[in-house]
């Protein structure tokens, strides 16, 4: 006995209406499908089909900091945001840096069926920068690791980078970089800027991120290696990804919702008050000229896709003086309202576009076969249903992340997701969990 | 007046004087035998100090005991903080006791915005982080203006750790809405990024900019600064930029000299000029009394004179609160 589904009158990628049948995981037709017997009918009359969004950084924080989310909560805050992949970072404890932990990350994704959870690998071990971890075991593993990063920390080391770049070339990984020199960015809070000065908090210099970006740029080239850069923030990053895919270099990057939108003057005025450590991240909030760069090298490709560094903190790190706040911002549930409002309602992208930087292209530097293909017959039936028309206040007691600390609550942001479908088995139908 | 005073960019002009006056009137009453005034009976002020400050504390705490308040010293050793108490809880601890006025001196930029999330009563900022003292530069715009007559037009300059100095963020903001002149004189390494977007003029070149000031402020540098390479040596930084006998002879007659303190004597100013007729370093303490119980007053007290308005005998005029 076959399990089918008819999603009726879904404008695939925005396009006209069509209706998609669903057999057994696989998309079966694509079409004016209408008489068609199905198990089960889904309506989708103006509403956008994507294939299921696949996110290339998200902290799921299990082991360790299952107080701020767990495998389970933040796979289904996932499949609400329309995701069918995430991402999971290393930085846990313990540190994914074996393939014992990476396998159980794995596990425990495959157990609630949420959404596929990837694990990422820990670059070196313990994420202390001194020696790499076993990157072939992680590989090698059940959880069939390629990416990996020590994000949170800079691979700063040279040679250590560049011994990382050249050893996954062997299995086809990559390396996630997250871009900082440590030592430019001591003690650092917040962009270094106008607001930074006035706030009398120690800046994070948007060189920090690009002198580290340029030299992984030259180390990938010169080993003939691929290289991803962790959420780019800064315009002069840009121009320094621009020029290294300008000379043929494999060199992808990502870019978060937060940096779409919001600015460091978020810490001195928000409705919220000065100083508010909800908008504390790292990267942190650059300047609106930074954020224009950004929108503009995402939809000329120069970013290759949004990654949202969804990261969960209890509510206790995050209602603290700035300096003694944890960094770090919720994202999966909000993801793609903040593309609509960022990229698509101001024109610079259209729902192709969208579904491209937002599910092919992670998928792709991810090495994720069965995830970001086109919604057309015989691939998986990983497909997002949104609503785009609407828009609503973000609550943040409504969302299935166990953690609360997103910088968007009470801000009317456009769009929602409807459906998700994992190899067309529905996690979330009506807006809700299934 | 706001309800709180957390950065010296919150007070408009007519605020600004409005304390300065209130604190000239004020002054009087320390110039009497009996300097305590009844206007803060029963309220309640805290000194809640995350940082060692003793000098700061003191002259809060005399402030509010002039007026009468009880005061309540919260230092964070010995207390439930060095517990791992939150901020927070600090706060709604302090709320719970009906505190009217918190004075908080925190080492984290912007704790007095959070804490005045927290609390009902009002929050005077003592000095957080490398932010603002907005009640050191009232008590350096008022010495000024007993000193020189005016703050309207004068030339001030600001000179050392600008990076680091809560107490040039303060002054930059409160002598800019007061009219006066700012130039912020430092090596490159201790100014901030942007800096050129304050409203101020910067110098590195001391020699250049003292002629033309009627005032220099010189702010504490500390040494360990140098060891994050922010200057090469503690003598290379004092020959460049400190206030020594030979540059005090480059200002013109009627200038004066300020020091927040504590003083580095023979780093960023020389015994001999520290302790000068011209030095206004020690008024500055005294000052302060003055200035904090003014802040305290209009902020606790209302918006009436502080000492009254005609100029009688001050012992029998009315006071706030009509409780004399």
């Amino acid at each position: 006995m076959s399990t089918t589904i008819l999603i009726t009158g879904a404008r695939i990628l925005g396009g006209g209406p069509r209706d998609i049948l669903v057999r057994d995981g696989v998309v079966a037709e694509v079409g004016d499908l209408a008489g068609t017997a199905a198990g089960q009918t889904v309506e989708a009359g103006g509403l956008i089909a994507l294939p299921g969004l696949v996110d290339l950084h998200t902290h799921l924080r299990e082991p360790g900091r299952e107080d701020a989310e767990t495998v389970e909560t933040g796979t289904q805050a996932a499949a609400r945001g329309g995701y069918t992949a995430v991402h999971a970072m290393a930085n846990t404890s313990p540190v994914a840096d074996t393939a014992g932990v990476v396998e159980q990350v794995w596990r425990l994704g495959q157990e609630y069926g949420h959404c596929d959870v990837q694990p990422v690998g820990a670059v070196t071990s313990g994420l202390e920068g001194r020696q790499l971890a076993e990157l072939g075991a992680m590989a090698d593993s059940a959880a069939r690791v390629r990416v990996f990063s020590d994000d949170g920390r800079c691979v700063s080391d040279a040679v250590l980078m560049r011994r990382a770049l050249e050893y996954v070339k062997a299995f086809d990984g990559v390396v996630a970089q997250h871009a900082q020199e440590p030592r430019l960015t001591e003690g650092a809070q917040l962009n270094e800027g106008e607001v930074s000065a006035r706030l009398g908090l120690t800046g994070w210099p948007a060189v920090a991120e690009e002198a580290i970006i340029a030299r992984d740029c030259l180390l990938a080239a010169h080993v003939g290696s691929r290289l991803h850069v962790c959420h780019v923030s800064t315009a002069g990053s840009v121009e320094i990804i621009r020029w290294a895919k300008s000379k043929g270099w494999d060199v992808t990057a990502e870019v978060t919702p937060h940096h779409l939108l919001l600015t460091d003057s978020c810490a001195e005025r928000s409705p919220l008050g000065p100083y508010n450590p909800i908008y504390k991240v790292n990267p942190p909030l650059r300047t609106a000229e930074d954020v224009r760069a950004l929108r503009e090298a995402l939809a000329d490709g120069t970013i290759d896709c949004v990654a949202t560094d969804h990261a969960p903190h209890p509510v206790e790190d995050k209602e603290t003086e700035w300096a003694a706040a944890a960094m770090g911002m919720i994202g999966l549930e909000t993801a793609l309202s903040v593309v609509q409002e960022a990229m698509v309602d101001t024109g610079l992208l259209d729902w192709a576009g969208v579904a491209d930087r937002m599910s092919a292209r992670p998928a792709t530097i991810g090495r994720l076969p069965g995830h970001g293909r086109p919604i057309e017959p015989g691939a998986p039936a990983n497909i997002t249903l949104y609503d785009p028309s609407v828009r609503l206040p973000v609550d943040p007691s409504s969302m299935a992340s166990r953690s609360r600390n997103t910088p968007y609550e009470g801000m009317a942001l456009p769009g929602r997701v409807v459906a998700t479908f994992l190899r067309g088995r529905p996690t979330v139908l009506e807006g809700k969990l299934v | 007046m706001k309800r709180h005073l957390i950065s010296a960019g919150d007070l408009s002009r007519d605020d600004a004087l409005l304390i300065l006056d209130t604190a000239e009137e004020l002054a009087r009453v320390s110039e009497r035998s009996i300097k305590k005034l009844p206007t803060l009976r029963g309220r309640t002020v805290v000194n809640l100090f995350f940082e060692d400050s003793t000098r700061t504390r003191i002259s809060f705490e005399a402030a509010a005991k002039r007026l009468s308040a009880d005061v309540i010293n919260f230092s964070a050793k010995g207390s439930s903080v060095s517990k791992g108490e939150s901020l927070k809880d600090t706060a709604l601890t302090l709320e719970a006791m009906g505190a009217d006025a918190v004075v908080i001196r925190h080492a984290a930029s912007g704790a007095p915005h959070r804490l005045a999330t927290w609390v009902r009563g009002s929050v005077v900022n003592a000095g957080d982080g490398t932010h603002e003292h907005p009640t050191q530069a009232l008590l350096d715009a008022f010495s000024m203006r007993r000193r020189l007559g005016r703050l309207e037009g004068l030339k001030v300059a600001i000179v050392g750790d600008v990076l680091h100095s809560r107490v040039a963020r303060s002054n930059v903001l409160l002598l800019g809405t007061l009219g006066a002149e700012v130039t912020l004189v430092a090596p490159p390494t201790l100014l901030p990024v942007a800096v050129e977007t304050w409203p101020c003029q910067v110098s590195y070149d001391l020699d250049a900019v003292l002629p033309k000031s009627d005032v220099v402020m010189m702010l504490r540098v500390q040494l360990e600064r140098m060891n994050a390479a922010y200057f090469p040596s503690a003598r290379e930084y004092s020959r460049r930029y400190g206030l020594d006998r030979a540059r005090f002879g480059r200002l013109h007659d009627d200038a004066i000299v300020m020091h927040p303190g504590p003083m580095n004597r023979g780093m960023e100013i020389s015994a001999e000029v520290a302790d000068s007729p011209r030095s206004t370093i020690t008024e500055q303490v005294a000052n302060g009394v003055t200035v904090r119980m003014a802040v305290l007053y209009l902020l606790l007290g209302g918006s009436e004179p502080a000492i009254g308005t005609s100029a009688a005998d001050p012992a029998v005029q009315t006071v706030p609160g009509g409780e004399l």
